[in-house]
């Protein structure tokens, strides 16, 4: 593999990626994904090439980061939608 | 950096282990409460008061002492201490109550926290917590502490801002019909709105990170607070199940309908 701070940063971004999957949807198959991504790259040797897989992983961290925060948005507006309190 | 004149600002953010916002509420079979065998989180309330906590101080710097957490709980409440830590907060104090208690209520919260910051010695400044819980929605606590303390209280906040050197905070409410805007003396209680903040999602290193930072362990006892309910629940009934609309073939059918309903026509 790659140098060992590549490495561990890798390794920090599979394991961020991983925590963030345990809220996904069951129905996708987050964590097998995820394995299979970071394993089919597994012998890049191109420091350009680790770095696009990386850059790639963040992506894909913001992505879920985004939906994750609108999901919540969404459902406490409609529980709580703005003035809603009772006439005095 | 020669410190300002002003004192320095000490913010207490209270926050509640609720039922996670994404759990479908179900009675529980003695109807007397809600199913609680389900996931809980930081009530997304609280989360918007920590992450504003932590606004503040990056708006403020060093004008901010230190930003602690409280939460009155069991054991596991101190999980969402630990995201409150990652998320920015410097300590926490976790009043633990026993596993079998019944869920506190917002006076006995209240009074709690008056007796939390009485201990503290160099004093609160700002509280700031959510308007209401997502489980009880009894949205109580703030005001009931602001009354006991005899501190201004600014709630439905959608935007806060602090001035230490005048030790006032000008905050913007959400009222029917728009915004209000209030200029509020410190010491000050803030309960927030949902438009306040987007909170920060707490990083894994950060998370770890957490595990470094103080949690002080009390107890009611400690505090000199009885937090037994004073208020019996006697029944707790799903709301009942929404019908279908029927399909009517003609206007006599629906005239007849709603005859039925008991609605009559109006004399012209």
């Amino acid at each position: 593999m790659a140098s060992q701070p590549t490495r561990l940063r890798v390794l920090a971004l599979y394991k961020e990626l991983h925590r963030l999957g345990r809220d996904y949807d069951p129905s996708y198959n987050f964590h097998g994904k995820l394995r299979r991504m970071f394993e089919k790259n597994k012998d890049l040797t191109d420091e350009a090439e680790i770095e696009k897989a990386i850059k790639f992983g963040e992506y894909i961290k913001n992505e879920t980061l985004a939906l994750y925060s609108l999901r919540k948005y969404r459902h406490l507006r409609r529980m709580y939608p703005p003035n809603t309190k009772p006439d005095s | 950096m020669r410190p300002s004149a002003a004192r320095l600002l000490n913010i207490l953010v209270p926050i509640k282990r609720a039922v996670d916002y994404s759990v479908k509420i179900r009675v529980n079979p003695q109807q007397t409460g809600i199913d609680l065998n389900v996931k809980h989180s930081m009530n997304p309330f609280d989360e918007i008061a920590v992450e504003e906590a932590v606004r503040i101080r990056e708006r403020l710097k060093d004008a901010v002492k230190s930003i602690k957490v409280v939460t009155i709980g069991p054991s596991k409440s101190a999980e969402t201490l630990r995201t409150a830590l990652a998320m920015g907060a410097d300590s926490a104090i976790h009043v633990e109550i026993p596993d079998s208690a019944p869920p506190p209520e917002p006076l006995g919260i209240a009074k709690a926290l008056r007796a939390v910051i009485e201990r503290q010695k160099e004093g609160v400044d700002l509280v700031i917590l959510g308007k209401q819980a997502i489980d009880d929605d009894a949205g109580q606590t703030g005001q009931m502490l602001a009354g006991l303390m005899g501190w201004a209280q600014a709630t439905f906040a959608s935007k806060v801002e602090v001035n230490t050197a005048d030790k006032v905070a000008n905050v913007t409410r959400e009222i029917d019909g728009g915004l209000e805007e209030l200029k509020c003396q410190l010491p000050l209680v803030v309960t927030t709105d949902l438009r306040l903040n987007e909170p920060r999602y707490a990083s894994l290193p950060n998370i770890m990170k957490a595990k470094k930072k103080p949690i002080e362990k009390l107890s009611a006892t400690d505090l000199g607070v009885d937090l037994t309910p004073r208020l019996e629940t006697l029944k707790v009934t799903e709301p009942p199940k929404r019908v279908g609309g029927g399909k009517v073939e003609n206007v006599d059918e629906l005239i007849a309908k709603l005859k039925e309903a008991g609605i009559t026509a109006v004399k012209a």
